[in-house]
């Protein structure tokens, strides 16, 4: 079984990819909400501090203020905790940056259950689903650094609104240096035919290490970095549901409304039917604990992965 | 209880509540050593609020705004009986509702928080009711400064002023700082005399970590007939330990073995000298 390499947490590749885009473009500004040292941002404020605007604990504030940047033609990453960002700043997002449609790029820090024990006020579950409900806005869950960098990088390019949003804690490489992210086009990170994993963001590691556990026992399967939600890549997702024999989605979000049922939505329309299983944190009270308790309490780490495989298959 | 009593009870609260972070290796420390000793007051002076008339609504009520300082707010609860002591060795922990903000799932917690921002309309909320009821009690909420950046803040001033609500006690824990520094250096929110003012409130001033001004000024209210009250409450955050002490880096840090030991030798030192 091949270990994966650590890498850097998305945080600070995010951070670190900013800068870099900084030095060449004058027109980069960030915004923060008391979250600069959240979103590892304090040395980009010393490196350009007329490139970043504090507005203070004001999520509203936040967005508003970023969609008017946006649309005076800023290129702006608003930055915040992914649980506020995504709750108390909706319509914000909904009216000033997508019905508006100012290219603003929202930044969701310490997304999923980061934040672990600091309980359900620091989740985000619900925001893939809600922001699905929300036209004119993409939406993407990077998996590791690699990820990451490209997103940012095409975000700040992107003429319409992105949410983008990842976790804090340091991610192992599930990429090769020469691959290519697209948005919108998933990446098979792993190839094989009797089960597909079909994750995003922090979960797509865990699926490649229950794919190797999987291969041990001689069941081969295929592994999908879904990172763009919106829109999904129906194509990848037709494909994968046709060559493999069981189907299993996997995100760090609440099942109502996220990757798997908008995965299922879809090839019910079509007709493609497969054993299939959503994993994700139940529309329940969610358990306490770090992220890595919360993971394996409903069964999102690799080895109960493997396990919910091989059941799928049997 | 003496003034002395509240001394000696403020001190040991620091260092259980320093005790508990550094077990859980997680939480807020420099702004629950912040307000301690004003929970300390309102809790052992001020709500007559118990484990025994807790589950009924004919009582007065206390809603931490600034969840994050709940580590103050747990040591303090345990202390006045409404769970053992030992149950905060779960903080943090794997299926312990110990979190790391206020939830329900603790006696003696009335409302979950810990998004900054939402507690003061809340509070109007019940202190509406307690009117419409007709009973005396009152509404006490405990607001961080850095937390006054949001508008929600002073959308509930409003309407408190509108319906009149002497019954409702916003305590701002000023101490200044907020997690990226200064709050004047994040988020300009002075004059806050005149805003709070403006907004309807009969506002105070008190030294957040004087317990006899504290006891004095809690249990004054309604300091106007018909004004929702605002209680500046000037305050350090880290207070008690020298190196924590107005430090912004110590918002949620969490000590280190040597800093921990440090810290409990100054808290020792304070009490002989009580
Ligand atoms: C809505 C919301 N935004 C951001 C945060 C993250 N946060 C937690 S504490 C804090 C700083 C609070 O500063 P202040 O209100 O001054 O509290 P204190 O100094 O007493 O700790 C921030 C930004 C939050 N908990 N809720
Ligand atoms: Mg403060």
């Amino acid at each position: 079984m091949n270990k994966l390499e650590l890498g850097k947490a998305n945080l600070e590749v995010f951070s670190e990819t900013l800068i870099e885009l900084a030095k060449n473009d004058k027109d980069i500004v960030v915004v923060t909400s008391d979250s600069r040292g959240s979103g590892k941002l304090t040395p980009f404020g010393q490196q350009f501090p007329d490139q970043i605007v504090e507005v203070g604990i004001a999520e509203q504030n936040l967005v508003g203020i970023a969609a008017g940047l946006a649309a005076s033609g800023k290129k702006v990453f608003a930055v915040s905790p992914a649980c506020f960002l995504t709750a108390r700043s909706f319509e914000q997002i909904k009216n000033d940056v997508c019905y508006s449609d100012h290219p603003v790029n929202l930044i969701g820090i310490s997304a999923g259950v980061s934040y672990g024990a600091l309980g359900s006020t620091h989740h985000s579950l619900h925001d893939l689903a809600a922001l699905r409900a929300v036209n004119n806005l993409s939406i993407i869950v990077p998996a590791d650094n690699f990820e990451t960098r490209e997103s940012i990088r095409l975000a700040a390019e992107l003429p319409s609104p992105v949410y983008i949003r990842f976790g804090k804690r340091a991610i192992e490489h599930v990429h090769k240096p020469d691959d290519k992210l697209e948005l919108g086009k998933a990446n098979i990170i792993h190839e094989g035919g009797d089960v597909a994993f079909i994750a995003t963001g922090e979960t797509v590691v865990q699926s490649l290490m229950a794919a190797q556990q999987l291969e041990q026992k001689g069941v081969s399967c295929r592994v999908v970095s879904m990172h763009t939600i919106k829109p999904l890549d129906i194509e990848t997702l037709a494909q994968t549901a046709t060559k493999c024999k069981a189907l299993i989605t996997v995100e760090e979000h609440m099942v109502n409304g996220g990757l798997g049922e908008a995965c299922a939505g879809y090839l019910m329309l079509t007709g493609i039917c497969v054993p299939f299983k959503i994993v994700g944190i139940p529309d329940e009270y969610t358990v306490p604990g770090k992220q890595l308790d919360i993971f394996k309490h409903y069964g999102m780490t690799a080895e109960k992965l493997a396990d919910a495989a091989l059941q799928l298959i049997s | 209880m003496t003034t002395r009593d509240l001394k000696t009870k403020s001190i040991d609260y620091r260092k259980k509540l320093l005790k508990y972070i550094k077990h859980a290796n997680a939480g807020h420390t420099g702004g629950s050593l912040s307000c301690v000793d004003i929970l300390n007051v309102l809790y052992n002076h001020v709500l007559g609020v118990t484990p025994e008339n807790f589950s009924g609504r004919d009582r007065n009520h206390y809603i931490q705004s600034k969840g994050h300082s709940v580590e103050a707010l747990y040591v303090v609860l345990a202390d006045v009986g409404f769970f053992p002591e030992s149950d905060l060795e779960t903080l943090c922990q794997y299926q312990s509702h110990y979190v790391g903000h206020p939830t329900r799932k603790v006696n003696g917690i009335e409302h979950n928080s810990g998004a900054l921002g939402h507690a003061l309309s809340y509070c109007v909320g019940v202190a509406l009711a307690e009117k419409k009821d007709g009973r005396n009690n009152n509404v006490f909420t405990l607001l961080g400064d850095g937390e006054l950046a949001e508008g929600s803040n002073w959308e509930a001033l409003l309407t408190a002023s509108h319906y009149k609500l002497d019954n409702l006690v916003a305590i701002l824990d000023y101490n200044k700082l907020q997690i990226t520094g200064w709050v004047k250096d994040v988020c300009a929110t002075e004059p806050l005399d005149e805003k709070f003012t403006a907004f309807g409130a009969s506002v105070r001033h008190v030294d957040g970590h004087d317990f006899e001004a504290l006891t004095e000024v809690l249990n004054s209210v309604p300091f106007e007939k018909g004004k929702p009250n605002v209680i500046i409450a000037h305050t350090i955050k880290g207070k008690g330990v020298s190196f924590i002490e107005n430090n912004y880096k110590w918002h949620h840090h969490v000590p280190t073995d040597a800093e921990f030991e440090q810290a409990i030798r100054e808290l020792d030192q304070v009490v002989k000298n009580i």
